[in-house]
């Protein structure tokens, strides 16, 4: 006990280092707990790539593969499908795709390596929704009159052309991602790698 | 009234009971307890309808505990497939359904209970708004009550992805993808809450964990919180004046009566009336119309495929709505609405204050500009959440109860009302034009109610409160 009115100035040194201290215990005691939360070893791991023999993807066919846990489309686009992506230039929001959400090889008017192949990831950029295909022109499929064809992301509305082109002034910010991909021949892609290499 | 301390201590009068407690309260503060919070806590006599609310929570919050516990006994958090190639978490519930005694009767009250929770939260925070229950001195019982809301929302979300359905898979794909909207932290924040990349077994698991550990610790904790903060400064009433203000000799307030018995056995009656209307959902509509357990939940989760129409449930779909009307044009709008914010708020204040706004609103008018309207979606839903606890001090109004405002109180209310209820019916709808604009029409009434609140209470036109309460 300090005297009346006189403060301990040790005393008080020492009970501000020792809950200080303390407090760094607890803060460091803090990184294994939430550290246990970042994706595992084995989550880390399961990335490795997909190869996808394309041979039977019939022209306006769309099949759709696992990478990583999601959804990765390989779309066998016609030339009437093509067509459309110039047209639709001013109505999208990136046409010259300048965001970085496509490799540097994908980066063109197709989107794509080969024009009529497009590598996508089928994963709305606003909240990670599946778009669905609305591939037939016009009304046909609870789309407007004018619609040229492409996909529409059922949880908030955004639509996307032939070649995962956002258009304006819809909830995604950004054109659909094309995964770094590489053809290992005619027929054969490698989804996840950019070159064959490893 | 206040909480009592250093009540005398209970004395036997020689009974074997009599004995028993007074051992017991030597060492326990049964007595003060049960004086406190029960027989001598004085609530206003004119409680009315709207008051049943509080006491409902409760008893939704008991049955979901009991219901949950017994669950968990059959339920397996487990996102890999089984023999028949269906999820081992999705079987786990259809086992509950089909083969577990009763298990059927234990989830439907657990699922109904969750929008019924819903259901009494929010008429109970209307009676607040409509009473003034919020305003000073009991800031606090608001605040945790905000929280509440907050972690209940939580926790519902969380427990929707345990049946690992197609709703319940997607439906965590959008909430956790919210967070990723976060300009820079955002993606890996997103990925430490998934515990993957994508929805997972990782986030299947923690998610089951927080849902029957963290989160009803923490919301049995703030409901301990809220009823003492209730106690220690006494309930207000349908008139929104202090019963304290007038008491008799022995310092009980006139138009107070002791909780118990009074209001306990009012509200076995509000129980009795609720669990009718409760059982009878269970029994013969669980489903309540897609409403209450979604259609597409019966399916498994499947990763690929998103269902044609996702909407959360009913109870996150005003929010949802508002999180959805923010498009880069409605950006610009709301752009416009900060600075008019601005010019208002910049009149006749000190020149430290006329700086710090100024600079907020140019930061906020800029930020709109720089970051997309997804992040700004995200924000206004936040907002739209939080700003109920800030009520108290939005509201300037001489009155708390709407028997005593004006005119514009009471027309606000109403559009707020109206906005609530459109936004929450258009979040359960797939997106359409003009449904877009309804909605974006109505966040922008959902918010003028708070923003414009210290206005408009203001210059309303009240009527004088009485002394007494108003009680026939």
């Amino acid at each position: 006990m300090s005297t009346a009115g006189k403060m301990d100035c040790g005393r008080r040194r020492l009970i501000l280092a020792t809950a200080a201290v303390g407090g760094a215990g607890v803060a460091t005691m803090a990184i294994p707990f939430l550290s246990s939360m970042l994706p595992s070893e084995r989550a880390k791991a399961a990335g490795a790539p997909v190869e996808v023999d394309v041979t039977n993807l019939a022209p306006g066919q769309l099949i759709t593969v696992e990478w990583r846990g999601k959804p990765v489309w390989i779309f066998n686009r016609t030339q009437e499908m093509l067509d459309t992506l110039s047209k639709v230039e001013g109505a999208v929001a990136d046409p010259k795709s300048e965001a970085d959400q496509q490799p540097n090889s994908c980066k063109n008017a197709t989107r794509s390596i080969k024009p009529n192949l497009l590598v996508a990831i089928g994963i709305c950029t606003h909240l990670g929704c599946s778009p669905s295909a609305k591939f037939k022109k016009g009304a046909e499929e609870g789309m407007t009159q004018d619609w040229p064809g492409g996909f529409l992301c059922p949880c908030h509305g955004s639509t996307f052309d032939f070649a995962g082109r956002v258009y304006k002034n819809k909830p995604a910010p950004t054109n659909l991602v094309v995964p770094p991909h590489t053809y290992l021949s005619e027929t054969r892609i490698l989804i996840g790698e950019e070159t064959r290499g490893a | 009234m206040g909480a009592k301390t250093n009540h005398d201590k209970f004395k036997s009068d020689g009974s074997l009971a009599g004995n028993a407690l007074e051992w017991v309260d030597a060492r326990f503060p049964a007595m003060s307890l049960w004086r406190d919070h029960l027989a001598e806590y004085y609530a206003p006599k004119n409680f009315n309808f709207w008051y049943y609310f509080g006491s409902l929570a409760i008893v939704v919050l008991a049955i979901q505990l009991i219901t949950g516990i017994f669950l968990v006994m059959f339920y397996k958090p487990d996102a890999s497939l089984n023999a028949a190639g269906v999820p081992v978490a999705f079987a786990s519930v259809e086992y509950i359904m089909r083969d577990v005694n009763f298990g059927w009767i234990i989830r439907y009250m657990h699922s109904t209970g969750a929008s019924a929770f819903f259901i009494v939260v929010y008429l109970h925070m209307f009676r607040g708004m409509m009473y003034g229950s919020y305003r000073k001195p009991r800031e606090l019982i608001w605040i945790f009550g905000t929280l509440i809301y907050l972690v209940l929302m939580a926790e519902a979300f969380m427990g929707y992805l345990l049946p690992w359905g197609q709703m319940s898979f997607w439906g965590a794909q959008v909430i956790v993808n919210l967070f990723s909207a976060i300009p820079l932290i955002g993606e890996p924040l997103s990925i430490w809450i998934r515990g993957d990349y994508v929805i997972g077994d990782a986030t299947l698991n923690r998610f089951f964990s927080f849902h029957v550990i963290a989160i009803p610790f923490a919301l049995v904790g703030l409901v301990v919180a809220h009823i003492m903060a209730l106690h220690e400064v006494g309930s207000s009433n349908p008139d929104g004046i202090e019963i304290k203000d007038k008491v008799d000799d022995k310092g009980i307030p006139l138009d107070g009566i002791p909780f118990h018995p009074y209001y306990t056995v009012k509200d076995i009656v509000g129980v009795v009336v609720f669990l009718m209307v409760f059982f009878g959902i269970v029994f013969f509509a669980p489903e309540g119309g897609g409403y209450f357990l979604e259609y597409n939940n019966f399916f498994p989760a499947d990763p690929l495929k998103t269902p044609p129409h996702i909407a959360p449930v009913w109870y996150f779909t005003p929010s949802y709505s508002i999180l959805r009307s923010v498009t880069s044009d409605f950006v610009i709008v709301l752009q416009v609405c900060v600075a008019g914010l601005w010019l208002w708020l910049v009149r006749g204040t000190s020149d430290v204050k006329q700086v710090i706004i100024t600079l907020a609103a140019v930061a906020i008018i800029v930020g709109m500009w720089a970051i997309d309207a997804k992040f700004w979606g995200v924000v206004a839903m936040g907002t739209s959440v939080l700003i109920i606890g800030f009520l108290p001090w939005l509201d300037r109004s001489p009155v708390r109860s709407i028997r005593y405002r004006g005119p514009i109180y009471k027309g606000f209310l109403t559009a707020f009302v109206i906005a609530f209820l459109t936004l929450g019916y258009l979040g359960t709808q797939p997106p359409s034009a003009i449904g877009g604009l309804v909605a974006q029409f109505f966040s922008l009434v959902y918010f003028a109610f708070f923003f414009l609140m210290p206005w408009y209470t203001k210059i309303d036109k009240c009527k004088p409160v009485p002394e007494r309460v108003v009680y026939k």
